[in-house]
C-alpha cells in the first residue's frame, strides 16, 4: 500500500508543477493487470465513466502472479515510457497467493530499474480491486501524468 | 490464418466516441486478417448470426471482436465461434468500451486508441492455439454459511431438491438477525411465526445438517471440488447429550451481557439465547464463568439432568468436501455508539438502536413486550416508566459520509414506520411521535401505502430533517427528557422535542469478520466489507469464484423479501451447478515442457493448488507435471519456472510480448 499511497503525493505535486512547463503528452504506457481485480476495477472505472489520460495499453493476464518481470523490461526494450502493473489487495488474490510472489518479483524490479537506467517514476506496481474504479482512475492519471513529465525515454540502452 | 475482425458500435456507447465503422475498414490492413465488419449490437442475435455467417463463409480460424470487456461478454462470443465450428479459444476481445470510449471525450484519439487496441488484440490472436476443455467429477454436496433466513431458506431449498446440505452458524442457534425482529414490515406479521418453523423444517430436514458454534476455518480446493476445514467451538457442553431445559441457566450464578437482546438485559455464563433456538442447546461463556475465571462453581454440572456439562472440551475441526459453498453471512447492527459522540455515544440511557427497540417490542424480550424508558428499568419498588414521547432519527449510520457510510442501508424507513406503528399500539394511540428522515424509501411491495399508514392511520407525525445533537435535561417538573434537536428543513426552522425515549435508526453493516472470510474463500468485497457479485445484473448471486454464490445482507443491505428471494435465485443457480455429473474446466492452464524441465519443483513449492506433481518417466528421471483438472490457470509457477519451461495456454508469454510490442509500434 506504501507503493500505491505514499510516496506517488509528493512525487504526483512535482509533476503537476512539471505539467505547466514541459509536459510530454505522447508517451507509451504499458499496463499489466490482473484479470479478476485490477482489470475489472478499470472496467468499474470504465462503466462509472471516470475519464482518463489516453496514454495507456492493457494486457490482461491471469493473475500478477502471472507477472514475469521479464515482461516489465520487455516493455521498457520495446519502447515503453512507463510500465505499470496492478493486482488484488495483499490477502485478496483470486489464486490466495500470486499478488505475494508478484510483491516480492515486482520490488526487486523497482530497485533494479534506475540501475537499468530506467528512472523511478517510469515504473510502479499497485493494487485496485474489482470496486475500485474511482482509485483506478487515480492510480492511472497520477502515473501517466508522472511519466509524462519524464517524456519520451530516448536514448536509452534498455 | 484468416482472422476476422468485428467492431462493435454498442449504439453510441463505443460510436459516440469512436469511428467503429473507420477502425472497421483500417483493420483490414493488419497481417492475417481477410475480414472485417462493424456491427451496431455484436452480442445481439443479428451481431452473432454475422459473425458465424462470416467464419463459415470466408473461412475465418481466428476472430476478434472488439467490443466490451471480456468479463461482460467473453463467454458469449466463445459460444458464438463454436456455434460456427470454431475453437472457441481461437477468439479474442478487444475491450474499446470499458477501456476507451467510456473513458475518453476526444473523438480522433479514442478511435486511435481504439484501433492500437485491436491491432493487440490481432496480434494475440494469431498465436492462440486452439484448447480443448476437460472434465472432472462434481461433488453434489453443498456448504451453506450463516444459518439466518438467506442461509436457511437456500439450505431448504436445495434440501427439497435432493441435495446434502451442511449449515455452519457461527452462533449457538440457527435464526440470524431476523430471529431477533419482533414484527416484519409492511404487513406486521409476527417475524418468529414465520421464520423459527423454517428453522425447525432446517433442523429436521433429512438432507440438512446444522452445525451450530462452528466457524469455517479453511477452504481449499475449486468449484466441484472444495475442501472445507471447519472449526467446532467448544460449547463445554456435550451437545450429544443437552437437552435444552435450561435448568443450568437458570442456576447459574454468573451474570453475562446478553448479546442476543443488544445488551438490554443480561444473561448468564451458560446461556441459551432465545426459546425456540435450534438446536437448542446450552453453552459456556469461559469469560464470565466462575469455574473458568475463579475456579470453583460448578453449579450447572451438578444440576444437569443430562450430565452434558463438559469443563475439558475443546475446539473439534471437521474435515469436509462439497461442490459448491453459499455464503449468507448477512450483516451487522452499525456501532453508532462508536461514531455518533452528538448522538450520546451511548451514555444516555433513554438512547437505544433500533434493534435494541425491536427486542423491547418482542413478547420474549427483556421487558416482555412492554415498552419501557431504559432509565427506569430495574427501580425498586416501582414499575418502569411507558413513555409518552418516542423520537425515532432515520439515518444512523447510512447515508452519511461522515461516518464512511455513504450507502443507504435499504431497510430503516420501513423498520421505523413499523415500530412507529408498534409504539402506538403497545403505549396507546395518544403517544406523541416523531421521526426525523432525510428522505423516505419505501420502494417494495406494499411499503409506500405502509409509510402512508403510518403518517395518516397512526398519527406519527414525520419531520423532514437530521437530528442535530441528544442531550439529557432535567424539566422544571422534575422529569428527565432526552432532548432532541434537530432541523425541520420542510419549515426551514430549528425544532426541539422533551422525549422520554429516542430510538435511532441504526444502518446495516457487513458482518463481522467478512472480510476474513472473503479471503478465505478468495472472493472480492468492497470498501465497506460487502461481497462483491459477479455481475449485478448478469451474475447477481454468483461470485468472481466459480462455485461460491452469494444470499442475503452479506451481498448488500436487504430487507427480509429481498434476501429471502436472492436466495432462492442462489438456490436454483447451486442447483444448475451442480445438475451435472462433470464439470468441464478451463483449458486455460499451465503446461510443462518436460524435455527442458531441471526438475527443481519450485512449480510444485508454489502453486496454492497442489496442481503440480512429480511424474516419473520411462527413463527413470522426474519431471514435474500439471494435472489438468486440478491448475486454475494463475500462471504462478509459468513466472517462477528458472528454465521457463512452463507456459500458460491462452496467456503465452509469446502471445504477450507480442501484444505489448503491438501497443509500442504504433
Amino acid at each position: 500500500m506504501a507503493q500505491a499511497t505514499a510516496t506517488p503525493e509528493a512525487a504526483g505535486a512535482a509533476a503537476t508543477e512539471g505539467a505547466k512547463e514541459d509536459v510530454k503528452e505522447d508517451v507509451k504506457i504499458i499496463g499489466i493487470v490482473c484479470n479478476w481485480c485490477s482489470y475489472a476495477g478499470a472496467d468499474g472505472a470504465g462503466t462509472a465513466r471516470l475519464k482518463q489520460p489516453l496514454n495507456l495499453r492493457l494486457v490482461r493476464v491471469p493473475c500478477t502472479g502471472r507477472i514475469d518481470p521479464l515482461l516489465a523490461l520487455k516493455a521498457f526494450e520495446k519502447g515503453a515510457d512507463g510500465v505499470l502493473v496492478s493486482g488484488c489487495h495483499p490477502g485478496d488474490c483470486h489464486y490466495s497467493e500470486g499478488n505475494y510472489y508478484a510483491r516480492r518479483k515486482l520490488e526487486l524490479l523497482t530497485r533494479m530499474l534506475p540501475h537499468l537506467g530506467v528512472e523511478p517514476d517510469r515504473f510502479k506496481y499497485t493494487w485496485v480491486s474489482a470496486s475500485e474504479g474511482a482509485r483506478w482512475q487515480q492510480v492511472v492519471t497520477e502515473f501517466v501524468g508522472k511519466v509524462k513529465a519524464l517524456g519520451p525515454r530516448e536514448g536509452r540502452a534498455l | 490464418m484468416r482472422i476476422g475482425v468485428f467492431v462493435c458500435h454498442c449504439g453510441t456507447n463505443i460510436a459516440g466516441t469512436v469511428d467503429s465503422r473507420g477502425i472497421a475498414a483500417r483493420a483490414a490492413e493488419l497481417k492475417d486478417v481477410v475480414h472485417t465488419e462493424d456491427l451496431i449490437y455484436t452480442c445481439s442475435e443479428p451481431g452473432q448470426a454475422a459473425i458465424q455467417k462470416a467464419i463459415k463463409e470466408k473461412g475465418l480460424t481466428r476472430v476478434v471482436v472488439a467490443a466490451c470487456s471480456p468479463h461482460m461478454h467473453e463467454v458469449t462470443f466463445r459460444r458464438c465461434v463454436e456455434g460456427a465450428g470454431l475453437n472457441p479459444y481461437l477468439f479474442e476481445m478487444a475491450n474499446i468500451r470499458e477501456h476507451c470510449s467510456w473513458i475518453h471525450d476526444d473523438y480522433e484519439k479514442a478511435t486511435e486508441k481504439a484501433y492500437e487496441i485491436i491491432k493487440m488484440a490481432v496480434a494475440k490472436v494469431r498465436l492462440l492455439e486452439p484448447l480443448y476443455s476437460n472434465e472432472v467429477d462434481v461433488n453434489k454436496d453443498v456448504l451453506v454459511i450463516g444459518g439466518g433466513v438467506a442461509g436457511i431458506q437456500t439450505a431448504l431449498d436445495l434440501a427439497d431438491a435432493g441435495l446434502k446440505v451442511t449449515i455452519v452458524e457461527r452462533e449457538t442457534t440457527i435464526g440470524g438477525t431476523m430471529a431477533r425482529l419482533d414484527k416484519t414490515f409492511p404487513t406486521i406479521d409476527c417475524s418468529a411465526c414465520i421464520l423459527t418453523p423454517r428453522m425447525v423444517d432446517a433442523a429436521q430436514h433429512e438432507n440438512i445438517e446444522i452445525l451450530a458454534y462452528s466457524e469455517v476455518d479453511k477452504v481449499s480446493g475449486y468449484v466441484g471440488n472444495f475442501t472445507v476445514d471447519i472449526r467446532r467451538k467448544a460449547a463445554m457442553v456435550d451437545w450429544t447429550k443437552c437437552i435444552g431445559c435450561e435448568i443450568c441457566v437458570q442456576k447459574c450464578p454468573a451474570k453475562a451481557p446478553d448479546t442476543f437482546n443488544v445488551g438490554l438485559a443480561e444473561t448468564k455464563a451458560i446461556y441459551i439465547p432465545f426459546p425456540q433456538a435450534v438446536p437448542k442447546r446450552a453453552a459456556i461463556q469461559t469469560d464470565y464463568c466462575r469455574w473458568f475465571q475463579q475456579g470453583k462453581c460448578r453449579v450447572c454440572e451438578r444440576v444437569c439432568p443430562a450430565e452434558a456439562i463438559d469443563y475439558e472440551q475443546h475446539d473439534q475441526y471437521l474435515e469436509r468436501k462439497y461442490g459448491a459453498i453459499v455464503v449468507a453471512t448477512g450483516l451487522d447492527v452499525f456501532p453508532w455508539e462508536e461514531y455518533y459522540h452528538e448522538y450520546g455515544s451511548g451514555h444516555i440511557p433513554d438512547v437505544i438502536s433500533g434493534l435494541q427497540y425491536e427486542r423491547m417490542l418482542n413478547a420474549s424480550g427483556p421487558t416482555h413486550g412492554h415498552v419501557v424508558r431504559p432509565s427506569t428499568m430495574g427501580r425498586k419498588d416501582q414499575e418502569p416508566e411507558e413513555p409518552k414521547t418516542v423520537v425515532f432519527v432515520q439515518c444512523v449510520g447510512s447515508r452519511d459520509e461522515s461516518v464512511g457510510r455513504p450507502y443507504c442501508s435499504s431497510v430503516c424507513c420501513m423498520y421505523t414506520a413499523k415500530q412507529a406503528i408498534l409504539t402506538k399500539s403497545h403505549c396507546g394511540m395518544d403517544t406523541e411521535i416523531y421521526v426525523f428522515y432525510i428522505d423516505i424509501r419505501a420502494t417494495g411491495k406494499g411499503y409506500e401505502e405502509f409509510v402512508k399508514r403510518a403518517q395518516t392511520e397512526f398519527g406519527v407525525k414525520y419531520v423532514r430533517g437530521r437530528v442535530s445533537k441528544l442531550y439529557e435535561d432535567t424539566l422544571p417538573d422534575g422529569g428527565r427528557k432526552v432532548m432532541v434537536r434537530g432541523m425541520d428543513t420542510l419549515l426551514g426552522k430549528q425544532v426541539e422535542i422533551a422525549a422520554d425515549l429516542v430510538v435511532l435508526a441504526s444502518g446495516i453493516t457487513a458482518a463481522d469478520g467478512a472480510v476474513q472470510l472473503a479471503q478465505k474463500l478468495n472472493i472480492s468485497y468492497d470498501e465497506f466489507g460487502f461481497y462483491k457479485e459477479s455481475h449485478p445484473k448478469l451474475r447477481p448471486v454468483e461470485t468472481n469464484t466459480a462455485g461460491v454464490f452469494l444470499a442475503g445482507a452479506c451481498q448488500s443491505p436487504k430487507d427480509i423479501p429481498t434476501a429471502v428471494a436472492q436466495a432462492s435465485g442462489t438456490a436454483a443457480k447451486v442447483l444448475g451447478l451442480l445438475a451435472k455429473d462433470k464439470l468441464k474446466t478451463s483449458p486455460q492452464i499451465a503446461v510443462v515442457d518436460q524435455s527442458r524441465c531441471v526438475s527443481c519443483w519450485k512449480c510444485v513449492e508454489v502453486c496454492p493448488f497442489s496442481a503440480p506433481e512429480k511424474q516419473e518417466l520411462r527413463d527413470g528421471t522426474q519431471k514435474s507435471h500439471i494435472i489438468e483438472t486440478v491448475c486454475q490457470g494463475c500462471g504462478i509457477c509459468v513466472a517462477t519456472c528458472p528454465v521457463n519451461c512452463i507456459e500458460l495456454k491462452g496467456f503465452t508469454t509469446d502471445a504477450l510480448i507480442d501484444q505489448l510490442e503491438e501497443a509500442l509500434l504504433a
